[in-house]
């Protein structure tokens, strides 16, 4: 892979539109090689014609998600699990 | 229920970081309040329905419902030459967020801090900054910042004022002022040896800066031998907008 990826950062706004809860700091694990970290860590490519998370470890495809005009699709193909952290009452 | 709503932003104040850097404060009714690292979408729409959106980190800490963000003009970008040159004050984009949870820091942190930035990087690590100083916090900080030479600096009257517990020393990879010891040049272990914390102080760190600035600083800190579950990275892709 090349160095011109962006990181799991860059899903904050996509995947917040899905879920009601901020999932950068979710934890997953990866299906390839069984990392686990936050998916803030992962290695993104996008946006067009969507983002796809790749793992750090081996780059294997973790999650993938892509917005059409009604509809987002959103493929976990990669994650084993994921441990989304409820406790925090403040904005995100 | 309801999505992230897109809200409404007006351009309140402005001012230039330097000559391709544009600080904008929004005005944004019913905006929620935000941590210091977390960024908003804007998005942008023409007349003709054609609508694009970008990321941006916010540079300052929660203030009612205003919103600072600092854009650098990518050149050619689709969205940031209209913020940095176009949009007037009272003139409205949309804005969503705030979004990310993973690169903040609160001021309840009681780990020394370092801050590390790559250009245009300093920006949600100047929200850090600023939120420790409003909120009083004695948590000491470190911030290390490297730009192509000291005219590319954001926020240089600030950072050169006192702040008692920030410690900022700069690097410069192309051109160095008049009498600066240090050559220009990229990021080097030393450079984060002298200016940032030791591993055995077990310092939070954050990174932020171009995909290949954060890579080596991120190696140069593991490499130093700090804690991986404690450096905290953000990529800004090669081309924005």
């Amino acid at each position: 892979m090349t160095d011109d990826h962006l990181d799991g950062n860059a899903l904050a706004g996509p995947l917040r539109e899905i879920f009601a809860v901020d999932m950068t700091a979710a934890v997953g694990r990866c299906a390839g090689c069984g990392l686990t970290g936050p998916l803030a860590t992962l290695h993104v490519y996008g946006p067009g014609p969507g983002f796809t998370a790749r793992c750090p470890g081996c780059e294997e495809v973790v999650l993938r998600v892509v917005r059409g005009p009604d509809a987002a699709w959103l493929d976990l193909r990669g994650a084993v699990s994921l441990r989304i952290p409820l406790t925090d009452a403040e904005p995100s | 229920m309801r999505r992230l709503p897109w809200r409404v932003a007006r351009l309140a104040e402005s001012r230039w970081e330097n000559d391709s850097a544009r600080t904008l404060v929004l005005e944004v009714p019913g905006w929620p309040g935000h941590l210091a690292g977390q960024h908003v979408d804007v998005r942008l729409t023409a007349e003709d329905g054609y609508s694009t959106q970008r990321s941006y980190s916010i540079a300052a800490p929660a203030d009612g419902e205003r919103v600072e963000l600092t854009v650098e003009r990518v050149p050619d970008g689709e969205v940031s030459p209209y913020l940095a040159d176009v949009l007037e004050i009272g003139d409205e984009v949309e804005i969503r967020g705030p979004v990310g949870g993973w690169f903040v820091w609160r001021p309840d942190g009681a780990a020394p801090v370092l801050l590390v930035a790559g250009g245009s990087g300093i920006v949600p690590l100047m929200a850090m900054v600023r939120q420790r100083r409003r909120a009083g916090s004695r948590t000491p900080f470190r911030l290390l910042y490297s730009t192509r030479d000291p005219g590319r600096r954001y926020y240089a009257e600030e950072l050169r004022r006192p702040d008692p517990g920030l410690d900022v020393t700069y690097v410069y990879t192309r051109a160095v002022p008049e009498g600066w010891s240090r050559p220009p040049g990229r990021l080097m272990l030393d450079d984060l040896a002298a200016g940032g914390w030791p591993a055995e102080f077990a310092p939070d760190s954050y990174v932020c800066g171009p995909t290949g600035f954060v890579e080596r600083a991120a190696d140069l800190l593991l490499s130093l031998g700090h804690d991986p579950g404690r450096v905290r990275t953000e990529r800004f892709g090669p081309t924005g907008g």
